[in-house]
């Protein structure tokens, strides 16, 4: 199919192969969890709290003695969940608005401009911490505010796409033989300005596992027993002297994670060539 | 009764007044050329016949235009855009850009007659895959699944034309179909164009400079000259007989087999500009024979021996 290429050909370098490579690895284990994992996620061993990484438990054990391995095994499954949902409704409502907007212009364009550039001046996990202290803590409100926290950034960037397609002639062309507002939108412009959007949602997707983490981390996010790579590190503060494997197998599950998501996209973006279309919007 | 009936239309768009009493009629079956230079006002007159004036911030200020007997202007944009595709179809000036680079040149076609006709999918491609034989494209089930980028600038502008005609309209307006591609294509899509149009009764039209074109395929011709109408008749008349000075430079800039070299002379002077019309006849800066009366009274549209033409001093 047409539409893989572009994924084939960023395979092909050595950058896009490590980091698709390590992508996979983090997705089947997200996927075979229970497979994956030696243990259940949240029996508990007080006597054997805070081993160290051995036979038994290859990452230690962390304080309530819970193999540490096991639930780094199903925090991938929180993280990749909260991240992926979160940016595919983000990613929608952007590409809706951003579209409704760029296309019709006029007042609705001003009012969904202002608010997204009003967002879009804050930080995303300031207004992630908002949202959250409006809605109340737990895994969907993380995933609701951090579709929220990234709304601007698609919006934006499919409104600029659009506001330059929609006077490309094939689409005025379209428009003479008969075809609707909705046919246009949905059938020629969506189609043409989806790729940077879809590019610039995968390296969101990075960026939102680091804030789904830290939302964890502050006890925002997934409550107890629930693993979450954030909330795991959070509770190793604690015992950072004494069994620095809990805080150390977590962040590394999550820098390793962030970085292919990166690498990949960028070598996704060298695929396709679009790094001045970004740029430029 | 004419299929279309341009009754003296008059466009501003801002404060600038572009046509001024322009009228024409078109009869059902006929190829009817609108030739003018650059900035006379033909795309504009298209963009009036296909209801498109608002999006470029123009408005008809006076005039009517009826098609098939119903007044289009007021026409609210849900029915004009029943009108186009269905009844008025337009090709435009640039095949390279016309299509969208992304769909499959069969589905752009197949789209029209879906839209239009109500087809289904595979009535619709079939009815395509016709229509691609008839534009004389070799292979139609290749050409019908390829994308634009792979198509030259002749089968691409035939892709056009194929779209306008998918859902059956009664009047295809092209403006320039041609003047994007080369000489030895343009001659060639305008016989095929012609061709199909004629086998159909469809009536036609054709925007465009070239006097060559006109004579290969019009039946009658309106000449426009810095946005009035200065003559119009048939095509065998106004070749053996114009009557406005403008029209006789036209024909006399055509080039000849046999021509000494050097000997071919455009029009001297430019169009005025819409913002210093000359008074009287726009065309008096120009003109060899212009009086004080060309330069003070604006001459009507008249019946002269033939055809009707806007100069004091042609013989009636």
């Amino acid at each position: 199919m047409a539409a893989l290429d572009p994924i084939r050909k960023a395979i092909r370098s050595p950058r896009g192969a490590g980091s698709a490579a390590v992508l996979v690895l983090v997705v089947a284990c997200a996927v075979f969890a229970p497979l994956l994992a030696p243990y259940a996620y949240d029996i508990q061993n007080l006597p054997g709290a805070n081993t160290e990484p051995g036979w038994a438990h290859w990452m230690g054990t962390d304080e309530f003695g819970r193999d540490l391995f096991s639930r780094i095994v199903y925090g991938a499954r929180t993280s990749l969940t909260v991240a992926i949902s979160a940016i595919s409704i983000s990613v929608a409502a952007g590409l809706t608005l951003g579209a409704m907007a760029g296309y019709f212009g006029g007042p609705f364009d001003r009012a969904v401009t202002a608010v997204v550039d009003l967002t879009w001046s804050f930080p995303e996990i300031l207004i992630a911490l908002i949202l959250i202290a409006i809605i109340g803590p737990g895994l969907e409100s993380t995933m609701v505010a951090i579709s929220i926290a990234y709304l601007a950034q698609f919006t934006r960037l499919t409104r600029a796409q659009i506001m330059a397609l929609k006077n490309e002639t094939y689409v005025e062309a379209t428009a003479n033989l008969g075809a609707g507002h909705f046919h246009i939108i949905f059938r020629h412009l969506l189609p043409n300005a989806l790729t940077p959007v879809i590019v610039a949602g995968m390296l969101a997707t990075g960026d939102a596992i680091i804030l789904e983490a830290t939302l964890g981390f502050f006890g925002l996010g997934a409550q107890p027993p629930t693993p979450s790579w954030g909330a795991m590190m959070s509770s190793g503060t604690a015992q950072i002297f004494i069994a620095p494997w809990i805080i150390i197998f977590p962040g590394l599950a999550i820098a390793l994670t962030v970085i292919a998501i990166n690498l990949f996209g960028d070598a996704l973006i060298e695929a396709l060539d679009i790094r001045n279309r970004l740029r430029s919007s | 009764m004419a299929l279309l009936s341009v009754k003296d239309i008059s466009v501003t768009i801002g404060k600038l007044n572009l046509l001024d009493g322009v009228a024409f009629d078109i009869g059902a079956g006929e190829i009817l050329g609108l030739v003018g230079e650059s900035g006379s006002g033909k795309s504009l007159t298209a963009m009036c016949v296909m209801g498109l004036l608002p999006r470029i911030g123009g408005r008809i200020t006076e005039g009517s235009i009826i098609f098939d007997g119903r007044e289009m202007i007021g026409l609210p944009e849900v029915e004009l855009r029943h009108l186009r595709g269905k009844r008025i179809a337009l090709i435009s000036q640039n095949p390279m850009t016309s299509l969208d680079p992304i769909i499959r040149i069969g589905a752009q076609i197949d789209q029209v007659s879906t839209l239009h006709l109500g087809l289904s999918a595979e009535a619709a491609k079939a009815r395509s895959l016709d229509l691609i034989a008839q534009l004389r494209i070799p292979e139609p089930e290749a050409i019908h699944g390829a994308y634009p980028h792979q198509l030259s600038g002749g089968m691409k502008q035939r892709i056009v034309i194929a779209m306008a005609l998918a859902a059956d309209p009664d009047l295809i307006v092209a403006d320039e179909p041609t003047t994007a591609l080369d000489v030895t294509i343009q001659a060639q899509i305008i016989q095929i164009m012609v061709e199909l149009v004629r086998d159909r009764g469809l009536a036609l039209m054709l925007i465009t400079h070239d006097m060559g074109v006109v004579a290969q395929a019009c039946d009658r011709v309106v000449v426009l000259y810095a946005g009035r109408v200065a003559e119009t008749n048939t095509v065998e008349a106004i070749f053996a007989e114009p009557h406005h000075p403008y029209t006789r430079e036209l024909i006399r800039c055509i080039p000849r087999l046999g021509q000494a070299p050097g000997s071919l002379k455009g029009i001297p002077g430019a169009v005025p500009s819409v913002v210093d019309y000359p008074a009287g006849c726009r065309f008096n800066s120009r003109c060899g024979a212009a009086e004080d009366l060309c330069r003070n009274t604006v001459p009507a549209l008249e019946r002269k021996t033939s055809g009707l033409a806007a100069c004091h001093f042609s013989e009636v």
